[in-house]
């Protein structure tokens, strides 16, 4: 086996969105060599997509906000299954990191006397998102892509080199998070349990692996919608940084909560999932049925009948005087508009591509609908030739977005569990509960991205030149191993003979319709317990995922990479659906409609499991094939891809001048009596 | 195009659509109006009858223009010139047009086929651009534009006086009145389109908020500006169809029909 | 309502490589990019294509279809006739890593050139008051998905690769317009006159304004007249034009 290639930086950030790069910035900031890997191109990551906005209590438009509303609009909305110290830091921090993107270039629309304007959300007491236009993601990237190459330009004064101190690489996949060989001569690598040495990739150009050494790597590679076959995500979200943390025996926590838009496009099909954004209803956008009724009226939940208009009169005035009115409906947090589409979809009351009705076009001039919702305008008059100025648009729920992942420590981003790892925005978990409010992605990504980037340079400096921790060969060479497998696909059929070799492709759309129609928006026991069933033997067929040609720039080879994780993170999601038996935020059962003040205690923990675990839901297929030919990970390879074991955790409590900023009426619908008298 | 590194395509381009369409059009457009303005501006006859004067000749700078009553002739140039006195004044609007931005699109890719259309390989082995003379000469066009502007109020002025009959009373309309008053309209609108004075009238600001005025100024003129490549050709046509129609009466093809 | 559909997909890399026949399904809705994956998924496994987004946001996509630079992802079929052939190639411009993805590190080269935002020294985060009449014009600019496609079809450096190292592009010479015209831009306290150096050190001279950056824009921003040719006039004020010398002497004198 060739040796590959190998680098030393003090920082590696795995992911190039909004997190990552905020992260790569503090971390440089801090003086910390940084390299930042991404799948894609410097500036196309899937932050791009975020059209709303920014959630930040600035009070820029309604003087009355500030961080105590936002984060209990955070804890509401997350069902108050949030870690309530992230919600803190996150409500508290926010408004910073949006004012610094302005001293970086960014330049947000306006309010009349010159400060940042801010629009209103789902969730949101107040007007509370920084935008620009609905392109707000576009504009974050840009301006964080920019930023660093101003420090790239500073570099190249002080130094003559741009890519001295921060380097991004491109096109690049990490396959692995690897450790420190074990002392005690333990299994080493990603299951040996050390300190994190650095990471194992390869380029997508060129298919060329690399080992890059670093005692701190940050996880910011976003989410896991590209397992549901209806998502708004772009292929990169794969679960790369969910499945490298499981790997590397980092947990998860709270992956039952996946969040679907309530408003993706649904026609034409090439499309369907795209999302719209919620500023269509933030800015005057009605939902109606095919009837021409709006059906919201009818799905206001009890925990929130008071805070929501009870007429279409009441909620048409809102728009005009926010301060004497209740918001309309169509602006309930995303589960619940979701789970009314859904219901009168079902009940034949759809519109004729299957999804409902959202019009703007009667309630606002063509004129204004052209300025504030110009990328709306512009997607559905080039993708479905629809004029949202004139016509309805048809929309329906989309997988947009995972609240569970990676369990951090709230105020240095840390991973537990496995020191030198940290994780910031989509990938990690706790801070959104059991549902995100819309806008409050993007400030995640900024106040989380920072720390995770502040403490990870702390590791680093504080670790000492003699003391920093390295790949050993052999770790490396079996992550090569492993990556090369698909290309050997043929010789490990000839050897096992546990079936013919399969299509990754073919692979992943199983994976997809599986995980839509089995763990999808409503959810039952039978179904997620067929998908353990259907997951298993995908598992077991993607160790036989083979591809042709050779390693530049071959996405079918790159695809057969990411199946283990996407097949990794799926089994999480079910798993912990299938556990937890009520309905909480972006997790709805069927079979269990109510919320469960009990369940609101237990965070569900997925970690690989140590032992196989054979249980009723699993065949016994998934005992069958370990790959052979990777004799440094044998034991991982094999065996944990069809391993997650699940453990209940206590949340931890709410700190008590936090939860003094709710009314003790409301907070009886979330808590235990229990805890209530604490 | 071909460099090494860039992928083998042997073809100049891949186009289906008839992108020769344009370029030839408007290189053929431009074509008749340079032969056109030669002859006539050369012609040195049948540019004045009263009241009108062909826009060609206005003002008419030298001495042996005709003799137009309160007409736009001025004898600046004084009694040496020999030759038509069109060829005086035409330099100015000639010279707007030529550095006018949306012409040198045009004949970039007409003429020079630089680049004939968009991803259709140029014919040539180098390409320096505006950046060396003569072409670096493109940056005075905010000149031409107030030369511009000072003939477009002169063809104003023959507007006015196209408000006579041919007796020199006031009070007056034909067709021809008509005919000017389109063509001093279009000319405006041309001139005011120009890219030079969206800049000097609004765009060269910073900060608009402290500017209110000229803001809007700049707001409108950039709603014309929008269309420059339009008003480029509609005063073109407008300003041949004016001398036209003069030549017309001149040679007394037709008497202008008149309204009152 | 699905067809079969005539496709020339170039294939190959810097080595060489050249059109290759496939006949696909297409069905109704669908964009080229759905049917270069379709073949991927059916055909040819290992065709390289670059794409992210799929909605047109990202710009990642960017190829040339019938000869013409697009975005693969907003190009529907329904524009061609069935009976058409459909060529597809990757940017003529760049050089080409594998079938349809070429490298664009040209670009990034470009943007690091491009001296970036001074915050003003006076001002906190925070602090920060703009009109919005006063950012409309940068905000035109910074809808740029950076697919690079204006990069692509400009004939300075699509034609004439030595202009490669002179010619910023119309993408980054219209990010200078868009810091110059950026209302906290101060660039000019620390001494960097960015219209002075668009014109010496980004080519903008070569630039002869004939617009096919601003008809390939996905994004529909008219880079030409609100960008490059702004950009133009404002280079002049500082080097063509007396009077304005002229005018700004005397101002200066006065204050």
């Amino acid at each position: 086996m060739t040796q590959v290639e190998r680098q030393a930086w003090d920082v590696v950030v795995i992911g190039a969105g909004g997190a990552g790069l905020r992260a790569a910035i503090e971390a440089r900031e801090q003086g910390m060599r940084t390299a930042v890997i991404c799948k894609s191109l410097f500036g196309k990551a899937h932050t791009v997509m975020a059209e709303g906005g920014i959630a930040a209590s600035m009070g820029n438009v309604n003087e009355g906000d500030n961080w105590q509303v936002h984060f209990r609009d955070t804890m509401r909305g997350g069902k108050f299954l949030n870690h309530w110290r992230m919600a803190e830091l996150h409500a508290r921090e926010a408004p910073d990191r949006v004012w610094e993107l302005e001293s970086w270039g960014a330049l947000f629309d306006r309010t009349v006397d010159g400060k940042i304007s801010q629009r209103n959300f789902g969730g949101h007491e107040y007007p509370r998102l920084a935008h620009v236009g609905d392109r707000t993601g576009l504009e974050l990237i840009r301006t964080l892509q920019q930023k660093i190459v101003a420090l790239q330009q500073e570099d190249e004064r002080e130094f003559g080199d741009h890519e001295a101190r921060l380097k991004v690489f491109q096109e690049c996949t990490v396959t692995r998070v690897l450790k420190e060989a074990d002392p005690a001569g333990g299994p080493t690598g990603a299951g040996g349990s050390g300190r994190v040495a650095g990471v194992f990739g390869y380029e997508r150009e060129s298919g060329r692996f690399f080992v890059i050494e670093a005692p701190s790597v940050v996880l910011a590679t976003g989410g896991i919608g590209k397992s549901f076959k209806v998502t708004s995500n772009s292929w990169e979200y794969t679960g790369d940084g969910h499945a490298l943390a499981l790997l590397a025996g980092a947990p998860l926590i709270n992956m039952e909560f996946v969040q679907f838009h309530p408003t993706g496009m649904v026609w034409p099909p090439s499309v369907k999932g795209i999302l719209v954004t919620e500023s269509v209803r933030g800015d005057g956008g009605v939902l109606r049925n095919s009837d021409g009724k709006r059906f919201m009226f009818d799905y206001v939940p009890d925990v929130f009948k008071d805070k929501y208009a009870q007429s279409e009169e009441e909620g048409d005035r809102w728009y005009e005087d926010p301060d004497n009115n209740r918001r309309p409906p169509e602006l309930l947090p995303r589960d619940e508009v979701a789970r009314a589409i859904n219901s009168e979809v079902k009940a034949g009351r759809g519109s004729p591509h299957g999804g409902v009705f959202l019009d703007v076009s009667t309630r606002m001039s063509a004129e204004t609908i052209k300025r504030r919702l110009p990328s709306m305008h512009h997607q559905f008059k080039e993708l479905a030739d629809v004029d949202i100025t004139a016509e309805p648009m048809e929309v329906g729920p989309t997988c947009h977005y995972v609240m569970g992942g990676v369990e951090v420590d709230p105020d240095t981003a840390a991973a537990t569990g496995v020191l030198g790892l940290f994780a910031a925005g989509e990938v990690a978990g706790g801070m959104h509960g059991s549902n995100r409010l819309g806008g409050n992605s993007l400030s995640d990504l900024l106040v989380f991205g920072r720390r995770a980037g502040l403490y990870a340079a702390q590791l680093a400096a504080n670790t000492r030149p003699e003391d920093r921790p390295v790949v050993a060969e052999a770790d490396a060479a079996a992550a090569e191993a492993e990556a090369l497998l698909p290309f050997s696909a043929e010789d490990v059929n000839a050897t096992t003979a546990s079936g013919p070799v399969e299509n990754p492709y073919t692979l992943h759309q199983e994976l997809q319709q599986a995980m839509n129609d089995l763990v999808g928006i409503i959810r039952k026991h039978e179904e997620m317990a067929e998908a353990l069933n259907r997951l298993a033997g995908l598992r077991a067929r993607a160790r036989r995922a083979g591809v042709e040609g050779h390693r530049q720039f071959n996405p079918g080879w790159h695809l057969a990479i990411d199946l283990r994780n996407m097949l990794l993170v799926s089994e999480c999601v079910a798993r912990a659906a299938l556990e937890r038996t009520e309905s909480r935020g972006g997790h709805t059962r069927d079979d269990f409609p109510a919320m469960d003040r009990l369940w609101r205690r237990v965070n569900l923990v997925c970690q690989v499991a140590t032992q196989p675990e054979i249980d009723a839901e699993r065949p016994a297929v998934h005992g069958g094939g370990v790959a052979p030919a990777d004799p440094g990970l044998s034991g991982l390879v094999g065996d944990q891809a069809g391993q997650i074991q699940l453990e209940r955790r206590e949340t931890p409590p709410i700190r008590p001048d936090l939860l003094q900023l709710f009314e003790r009426d409301e907070l009886v619908k979330y808590l235990t009596d229990e805890e209530l008298s604490q | 195009m071909h460099s090494a590194s860039r992928a083998a395509i042997p073809e100049r381009h891949l186009r289906t659509d008839r992108w020769w369409l344009a370029p030839a059009a408007s290189a053929a457009g431009l074509l008749l109006f340079i032969i056109y303005s030669t002859w006539r501006a050369f012609a040195n006859d049948d540019y004045y009858e009263s009241p009108y004067v062909s826009p060609f000749y206005s003002p008419c700078l030298a001495d042996n223009c005709e003799p137009m009553r309160d007409g736009p002739n001025w004898a600046l140039v004084g009694d040496w010139w020999g030759i038509s006195p069109a060829i005086i004044i035409l330099i100015l609007p000639l010279g707007f047009r030529l550095t006018c931005y949306y012409y040198r699109k045009a004949y970039y890719r007409g003429f020079w086929a630089s680049p004939p259309a968009c991803a259709v390989a140029e014919p040539r082995k180098r390409y320096t651009g505006e950046t060396r003379f003569p072409l670096i000469l493109q940056n005075i066009h905010r000149y031409f534009f107030y030369a511009a502007t000072l003939v477009a109020c002169i063809l104003t002025y023959d507007t006015v006086l196209a408000f006579r009959n041919a007796d020199y009373e006031w009070g007056h309309m034909g067709l021809g009145t008509l005919v000017f008053l389109a063509n001093a309209v279009l000319l405006w609108t041309y001139t005011l389109s120009c890219h030079s004075c969206r800049h000097i009238v609004g765009g060269r600001l910073k900060h608009f908020s402290k500017h209110p005025v000229r803001y809007r100024l700049w707001g409108w003129i950039g709603k014309l500006n929008a269309r420059h490549a339009k008003l480029a050709w509609y005063s073109l046509v407008s300003v041949a169809l004016a001398d036209f129609y003069v030549y017309l009466l001149a040679i007394g093809a037709f008497d202008d029909p008149t309204f009152f | 309502m699905s067809y079969q559909a005539h496709f020339k997909v170039w294939r190959g890399d810097a080595d060489g490589g050249g059109l290759r026949d496939f006949t696909v399904e297409v069905n109704e809705g669908e964009v080229v990019l759905d049917i270069i994956h379709r073949l991927q998924a059916t055909q040819t496994p290992d065709l390289a294509v670059r794409w992210n987004c799929k909605a047109g946001k990202c710009g990642s996509c960017s190829a040339e279809i019938n000869g013409r630079p697009r975005l693969l992802c907003m190009t529907r079929m329904s524009v061609f006739e069935q009976s058409e052939t459909i060529t597809v190639t990757p940017m003529r411009a760049f050089p080409v890593v594998r079938d349809l993805v070429t490298d664009v590190s040209f670009n990034y080269a470009k943007a690091r050139e491009i001296p970036a935002f001074v915050p003003p020294a006076d001002l906190k985060p925070g602090e920060y008051r703009m009109s919005q009449e006063d950012v409309g014009r940068s905000q035109e600019f910074r809808k740029c998905i950076e697919c690079f496609l204006c990069q692509d079809t400009c004939h300075v450096v699509r034609d004439f690769e030595e202009n490669k190292p002179a010619f910023a592009g119309p993408r980054f010479l219209m990010r200078i317009a868009e810091l110059d015209m950026h209302p906290l831009d101060a660039a000019d306290e620390t001494g960097l006159d960015r219209k002075r150096a668009a014109q010496e050190e980004h080519g903008l001279g070569y630039c002869n304004i004939t617009k096919c950056c601003t008809e390939v824009c996905p994004e529909g921003i008219k880079i030409t007249d609100n960008a490059l040719i702004p950009l133009k006039e404002r280079a002049v004020d500082r080097k063509y034009d007396p009077l304005v010398w002229l005018g700004n002497k005397i101002k200066r004198r006065g204050q």
